[in-house]
């Protein structure tokens, strides 16, 4: 944070984004493949449409392509912007500098338009004059409602319809394919052939007007390339929505909350069209909770009773199922929680990013209690995670949190497609009536293999030694009610014993080690993608060489304490003010690597960016 | 020479219809008080899942938090049970019987896990109908931490302190009725024909089965000036000087006719009346039940019996279209679509 002081300066209506450090943008020109486009508009204007249109349509160019949605927690009239980031080199970060604005919205007009750096582009309602705030920018004036009249008799169908108009523009003015354009937008609107028809009209209107009208000049255009053939595009919720399907999660219940809601909705979607049976019965359950305390012990009684179980949630919503998943470590009950990070604490900025819930979540409840988190790092981690919570809550009978984030879950990401699952779904300890009989009885907590996991049964096992007592309260192996202090001390002793195979379980770190560096990065999640992107720029802009690990799960394995210790000084990167992550590390490392942790943190609110991240390490190097 | 003794045989144990004897139905030893009404519920589960011929094992028992949640301890060993946090049991018993829609759930309450902290959990449950058996155990006192009033406990009833509760009770069985709830009923814990007869039904309904039961605490009401009480005792007893001490009592007996009212004295002392409703009473209206409540209450009288019973409404498990096996333990075949499936998905995402 020691380098954007980003102030969102807080109007009555909202806010609006202004970055005051903003740096310059080249003036060179034929600047291909590489700018961001932000549409400023209000929320509940019906503009999700033109803005996927432009950015699939660029994907479908074949040029790397990423989409970021920043919006209020209101339903309409304040103030949300989208951002496309086109980059020849793959990168998909928030990029701070905005190169082509389309102001829509006219209570940030100004504002807007004021925040671009020298050389950029900015496309707006003519009426609104901004020419006159800039002469330094390239001004593209349309009068959008004349445009819209134009192709759209229905006045009720304008309001849509004319946020198409400058999907056109964009496209003349970025010399788009427009073969790319139509193809995206009958995708979008398959079913709706009418739609796809007057749509299409805006578009070309908007594309035509540009034609007569504007000389260009700005420096931007869009030319094919072939980086995303095969590609997808998907948000991170609607890939874990999917990686639940594919891990066999059989029972669901949840509370909405922005920004998970989307990912059972997904989950719904999904599972009514492909796990329904010949006969239309559901090998699912979803149901709606009454609040998330509700969710989390709906949870933990399908995973007592043998069900792939999960519940996806928020900060204030993992708040609430504290003392729940205290009771599902304790009782050692498999159950997968999604935790979508967003601002907190409290209410926070609903709609805003954060990877805030790391330190709550990793000791969730009182007590000694701790828990295996999954973090994510891109869409497909999401839908392959999703998956590895399930087997992993299973293997360690205990509650799994899967951290992603609002960044990574709502926005679209390309990525690779998804592979099939390799493996079989993994039950964990489970004993059948024949091994019953065959071994004559069990005690649910005896710590057998040495691996700190017992064996459990299921009710419904047909076995009158099947049954044993599940309770919250202190117990013995046979799970038998004791307040015996050295019942107590085994009992947690073995549950620590467990949390260590977690670590030789949980998903490794991923290691890019170059050359000798002796400054390493270290991040996770969604900070991944600047943090990539800011050593390339710290390797060209200062020929520093680092080496990169990006955690994936907690407990840390072993090759994170080794890759601390094979540095000298190593960043931690995070979205959040406390340094949370870097707190974790600390508990975990020894003392002469301790020392050796320094911290990057980012919490606006807005997705870090990889500037923020070159600049702030570049001080704390005193280069 | 003598003639060798006969041996008389042993008759032989008796067993219920599924072969089962009623050990089988037994729990742990209680550690709730002597003379606590919640040890006469568990012996009644214990008798009519004997009696109704219940597999153990395809029992689920759930609780929260309190003495009547510890009760689950105390009967039916084969069956998994589950102790959970305080009021939110309705919660976990709805995921296991999504997880498992082939078993049979048994839920132990309080008034306090009911009422208090629960009422959030418990109206959801009613208006779900989740299949279940509820069983409110009532006494109207907090006893695991230490006799505080309830919400379910009377007007000007007094706490051992002297404070008199000036809030009006909650009827859970009325508000069971409201919610959607289709099988309702009180019953008192010393009224073993009655209780008997009210689980054994509950056993045989589909859908949620509230009981409130009401059941005195020993150790918690008992007041300044009742010949029962701790205070009492300590002055009247020489050798009882422990702290700790918690008196000892019989559990209370009662048995009335239907239609008939009864006077049933407390362990403190105080009286409380218990009115039966009539055989002829007609349980399948659900306004006349709210109405009857309502009636009991002005009369100041508790009354018992089953009030309300639908047997039409599906259950949540069965609105839901499940497949008849558990999802729980559905193969992976069934749960994992087929790699065509995601070739398919991916596709549309391109």
């Amino acid at each position: 944070m020691a380098t954007e002081n980003v102030a969102l300066a807080a109007s009555a209506e909202g806010g609006t984004l202004v970055e005051p450090d903003t740096q310059p943008q080249s003036s060179q020109r034929n600047i291909v493949n590489d700018f961001t486009i932000q549409i400023a508009t209000v929320n509940g204007s019906g503009s999700q449409s033109a803005n996927l249109v432009l950015l699939k349509s660029i994907f479908r160019m074949g040029i790397p392509v990423s989409g970021k949605n920043l919006f209020p927690s209101n339903i309409a009239g304040l103030p949300t912007w989208y951002t496309i980031r086109a980059s020849k080199d793959g990168y998909v970060a928030r990029k701070k500098e905005i190169d082509i604005l389309i102001a829509m919205n006219p209570e940030t007009s100004k504002e807007d338009i004021l925040s671009l750096p020298t050389g950029a582009a900015a496309i707006y309602e003519e009426s609104a004059n901004l020419k006159q705030f800039r002469d330094d920018i390239a001004c593209y004036p349309v009068p959008f409602d004349k445009l819209t009249a134009a192709v759209c008799s229905e006045a009720k169908l304008r309001k849509l319809v004319r946020n198409m108009i400058y999907v056109g523009i964009v496209a003349q003015l970025l010399k788009m394919n427009m073969t790319a354009v139509e193809a995206t937008l009958r995708k979008q609107f398959a079913k709706k052939v009418k739609a796809a028809d007057l749509n299409w009209a805006a578009v070309q209107a908007g594309y035509d007007y540009a034609s007569t009208t504007f000389t260009k000049n700005d420096p931007f255009v869009l030319e094919a390339m072939n980086a995303t053939d095969g590609k997808i595009i998907i948000d991170g919720n609607a890939a874990a929505a999917l990686g639940c399907i594919f891990a066999g999660c059989t029972v669901v219940m949840w509370y909405p909350i922005t920004p998970s809601s989307s990912l059972v909705e997904n989950f719904i979607d999904y599972a009514k069209r492909y796990r329904l049976e010949e006969d239309g019965k559901a090998t699912f359950a979803v149901v709606q909770a009454e609040d998330e305390l509700a969710a989390i012990g709906a949870v933990f009684g399908a995973g007592w009773a043998g069900a792939r179980a999960m519940t996806s949630t928020s900060g204030p919503g993992i708040s609430l199922m504290a003392e729940f998943t205290g009771l599902g470590y304790y009782a050692e009950i498999p159950g997968v929680i999604f935790d979508i990070q967003r601002t907190g604490p409290s209410t926070g900025m609903p709609t805003r990013n954060q990877q805030g819930d790391l330190l709550s979540v990793a000791f969730l409840s009182h007590g000694d209690t701790k828990h295996v988190m999954l973090i994510p790092g891109s869409v497909k981690e999401c839908y392959e995670m999703a998956q590895s919570a399930f087997d992993l809550a299973e293997q360690l009978q205990t509650p799994v949190f899967v951290m992603s984030d609002l960044d990574l879950g709502m926005n679209n990401w390309m990525s690779e497609p998804f592979a099939y699952p390799d493996n079989p779904l993994n039950r964990g300890k489970v004993l059948s009536a024949e091994d019953l009989t065959r071994l004559g009885g069990f005690a649910r907590y005896k710590d057998v293999d040495g691996d700190g996991i017992g064996y459990r049964t299921l009710p419904g096992t047909d076995h009158p030694l099947a049954a044993y007592f599940t309770r919250g309260s202190g117990h013995n192996e046979k799970s038998q009610y004791t307040e015996r202090p050295d019942d107590y001390f085994n009992n947690m002793e073995r549950l620590s014993r467990k949390f260590e195979t977690a670590r030789t379980l949980v998903p490794h770190p991923e290691i890019i080690q170059t050359g000798k560096s002796k400054i390493g990065l270290i991040a996770f999640g969604s900070s991944d993608f600047a943090t990539r992107e800011s050593r390339d720029q710290l390797n060209k802009e200062y020929a520093l060489d680092t080496g990169y690990m990006r955690l994936r799960a907690y407990p840390f394995s072993r090759e994170v304490h080794e890759f601390v210790a094979a540095h000298d000084r190593v960043y931690v990167i995070e979205q959040n003010r406390d340094a949370q992550m870097l707190s974790l590390l600390k508990l975990d490392l020894q003392a002469e690597d301790i020392v050796k942790l320094r911290s990057i943190r980012h919490f606006n609110g807005l997705p870090i960016d990889a500037r923020s991240v070159t600049d702030d390490l570049v001080t704390q190097e005193g280069i | 020479m003598t003639p060798a003794p006969i041996d008389t045989p042993k008759p032989p144990a008796k067993t219920n219809r599924i072969g089962l004897q009623v050990l089988d139905y037994r729990g742990g030893k209680t550690t709730l008080c002597a003379g606590c009404g919640h040890n006469a519920i568990s012996e009644r589960i214990i008798d009519a899942f004997y009696e109704m011929g219940v597999q153990p094992e395809r029992l689920m028992k759930l609780s929260g938090i309190g003495c009547s949640s510890k009760t689950p301890a105390y009967f039916i060993n084969r069956s998994h049970s589950f102790n959970s946090v305080h009021g939110r049991m309705p919660s976990v018993a709805t995921g296991a019987l999504l997880a498992n829609n082939t078993m049979m759930a048994l839920g132990i309450s309080g008034d306090g896990d009911t009422a208090s902290i629960g009422i959030g959990q418990f109206v959801h449950m009613m208006r779900r109908n989740i299949p279940i058996i509820y069983i409110i155990e009532d006494n109207g006192v907090y006893g695991l931490t230490k006799g505080q009033f309830s919400a379910t406990a009377d007007i000007g009833s007094k706490l051992k302190t002297g404070v008199i509760n000036d809030l009006p009770p909650i009827d859970t069985c009325a508000l069971a009725i409201q919610l959607g709830a289709t099988f309702v009923g009180r019953s008192f814990s010393g009224d073993k024909k009655q209780l008997l007869a009210m689980l054994k039904a509950a056993i045989a309904h589909n859908g949620t089965a509230v009981l409130d039961v009401i059941s005195p605490c020993v150790t918690f009401n008992d007041h300044e000036g009742s010949t029962r009480s701790y205070k009492y005792m300590q002055e009247h007893e020489e050798a009882i000087t422990e702290i700790g001490f918690v008196p000892h009592f019989q559990e209370i007996d009662v048995e009335y006719d239907p239609g008939t009212t009864i006077n049933v004295e407390m362990h403190d002392g105080s009286h409380l009346r218990l009115r039966k409703l009539h055989e002829d009473y007609d349980p399948t209206n659900r306004i006349t039940a709210v109405s009857t409540l309502m009636s009991a209450h002005a009369t100041e009288e508790v009354l018992t019996g089953i009030f309300y019973v639908d047997t039409q409404k599906p259950s949540f498990t069965e609105m839901l279209n499940l497949v008849n096996e558990p999802l729980g333990t559905l193969p992976e075949e069934r749960v994992r679509p087929s790699r065509a499936v995601l070739d398919d998905v991916m596709q549309r995402l391109m």
